[in-house]
């Protein structure tokens, strides 16, 4: 059923009792031509762009947990496409194309909110840095503004401009950059594709991956053995140990990151707002509450939980950008498993197995990436070759010396 | 977590940087012949859950580089031992 004001008035006279569910629970088939391992945000949209732009059938999504249970539903929600490199910003930027016309797409209110991501700058170094990663993105038809710290104030009276040692000087503004509202995201892909005929099954763990004469032939699970044909690997954080069962190792290390949210405040931070001087990202929720995150912990963790001392760094980055946060109270915090590439850039390819795709190495930059991610990855599976939008996110490039590292820092598992 | 340095005592975790896996092996030449086994060294990672043994540096402590067994699952830290005896330990083995 198509969501629309019919289809509320229709269900309003019987109270709202007889709405269907927006998937279906299916028992696993004995063979699939497509599995995609993970079901969240990426695993999702990869389903539904190959059931819906490549015309495929009798696809499955398998999820250990329930739909939705990883960092689809742990981020801060934030889009933007203000990356620099070429193999990048073209990926990104169609990535933010698609979330713009997204809702319509997937018949789901996302909430998507073109609301501006500004990050802001504290030195005349930085300065520069971002006025060529503006020009940059203005190569690539992405929309940049520099403004300087009297448009800045402007914007945002409140911060604190004065910082004796990290005043604010400007900032990079991406007006098309916003948030979304991140669970509506794994429900409205979730929807598309179970309507278009995906198998969505939740609670199902891979313990193993078939392979015959080079060529996967399916999954061992703890619902039993399910055949495939092509098999997609979209496990973000746990990716490591997914290849670990095909005996690859991956240039990536998994760390905890951590999010938070305050208590609910009135109509405070109407955009996306970064601090250049540490790390701090903050916007605000519809229901009020701040969310905000920073860096990751910095050890390698799969505990989807942090310790305090990133928590006391994260504040306090966020109190130097703006000091009335000091009385603002923090309601909850949760932590993510990211899966932190050698050079800070994803990966969508093939692998030396046939029919056996890789998605993988997100870092913290995921969320923003799925609308094309699940589309260049089901591209992918479908084409068996990349698409060029996600040629540049090759396996081997860390052995071929083709590295897509933004900050130019070199081989290191913190980038983003 | 609390990291026991051997040199310290027990220390907070922000005392401590940590460089990661400690079990991959630098190679001792430049030998174009050992470009495989850099390429292993620089960017492959056995990314284990569970346990890791990883170099941390007490950079706000003594500043000495140790190898801390922890479980990457649970954060339960097991010990901690200066980096050369883990070193040496690990040549004696091999």
């Amino acid at each position: 059923m198509r969501y629309n004001v019919f289809s509320l008035i229709k269900n309003s006279f019987s109270g709202h009792k007889n709405w269907e569910p927006a998937w279906r629970d299916p028992v696993p088939q004995k063979e699939y031509d497509i599995i995609i391992v993970g079901g969240g945000g990426h695993g999702l949209a990869t389903a539904y762009y190959l059931a819906k732009e490549h015309g495929l059938k009798n696809i499955a999504v398998l999820e250990k947990g329930w739909l939705g249970s990883g960092n689809i539903g742990r981020n801060t929600t934030i889009i933007r496409s203000n990356y620099m490199l070429p193999g990048n910003n073209p990926f990104y930027e169609w990535s933010m194309k698609l979330w713009e016309n997204l809702e319509q797409d997937f018949n789901f209110n996302a909430m998507v909110s073109q609301r501006g991501v500004l990050n802001l700058c504290h030195t005349d170094a930085q300065r520069d840095a971002f006025a060529r990663r503006g020009n940059a993105m203005r190569i690539d038809g992405v929309d940049a503004e520099l403004l300087d710290r009297e448009a800045v104030r402007e914007m945002y009276p409140f911060f604190d401009y004065e910082n004796a040692r990290f005043p604010i000087k400007g900032g990079l503004l991406q007006k098309r950059g916003g948030t979304v509202r991140h669970d509506g995201v794994a429900w409205g892909y979730a929807r598309g594709a179970d309507s278009r005929g995906v198998d969505i099954i939740q609670h199902c763990e891979v313990k193993g991956i078939k392979v015959e004469n080079g060529k996967v032939v399916g999954v061992d699970t703890n619902r039993g053995l399910i055949k495939c044909k092509k098999l997609g690997l979209a496990t973000a954080g746990n990716s490591s140990e997914t290849a670990k069962m095909v005996g690859m190792r991956l240039p990536m290390e998994s760390h905890v990151l951590q999010a938070f949210v305050s208590e609910g405040l009135k109509p405070y931070i109407d955009g996306v707002v970064t601090f250049g001087a540490g790390h701090f990202y903050v916007s605000q929720s519809d229901k009020g509450g701040l969310v905000f995150g920073g860096d990751i912990d910095g050890y390698n963790s799969y505990a989807r939980r942090g310790n305090l001392p990133m928590v006391e760094h994260v504040i306090e980055a966020g109190v130097a950008m703006i000091p009335s946060l000091s009385r603002v109270r923090v309601l909850r915090s949760w932590g993510g498993i990211m899966d932190m590439s050698m050079d800070g850039s994803p990966i969508i390819d093939k692998t030396h197995i046939e029919g056996l795709y890789l998605n993988a190495g997100w870092c913290y930059g995921g969320f923003k990436a799925t609308p094309a991610s699940g589309w260049c990855f089901a591209y992918t599976i479908a084409k068996d070759e990349p698409h060029k939008l996600n040629a540049a996110y090759r396996l081997d490039r860390f052995k071929t010396g083709h590295m897509l590292d933004e900050k130019g820092q070199g081989a290191t598992p913190n980038l983003h | 977590m609390l990291i026991p340095c051997p040199h310290c005592g027990t220390r907070p975790v922000e005392e401590f940087t940590f460089l990661g896996d400690a079990a991959p092996t630098r190679p001792t030449t430049n030998d174009p012949s050992t470009m495989e086994a850099w390429y292993e060294y620089v960017y492959l990672r056995n990314n284990p859950r569970g346990a890791i043994e990883e170099y941390a540096h007490h950079s706000g402590g003594c500043r000495s580089w140790l190898v801390v067994s922890r479980n990457t699952e649970t954060h339960e830290v097991f010990g901690a031992v200066p980096a050369r005896d883990f070193t040496r330990a690990k040549g004696a083995k091999a």
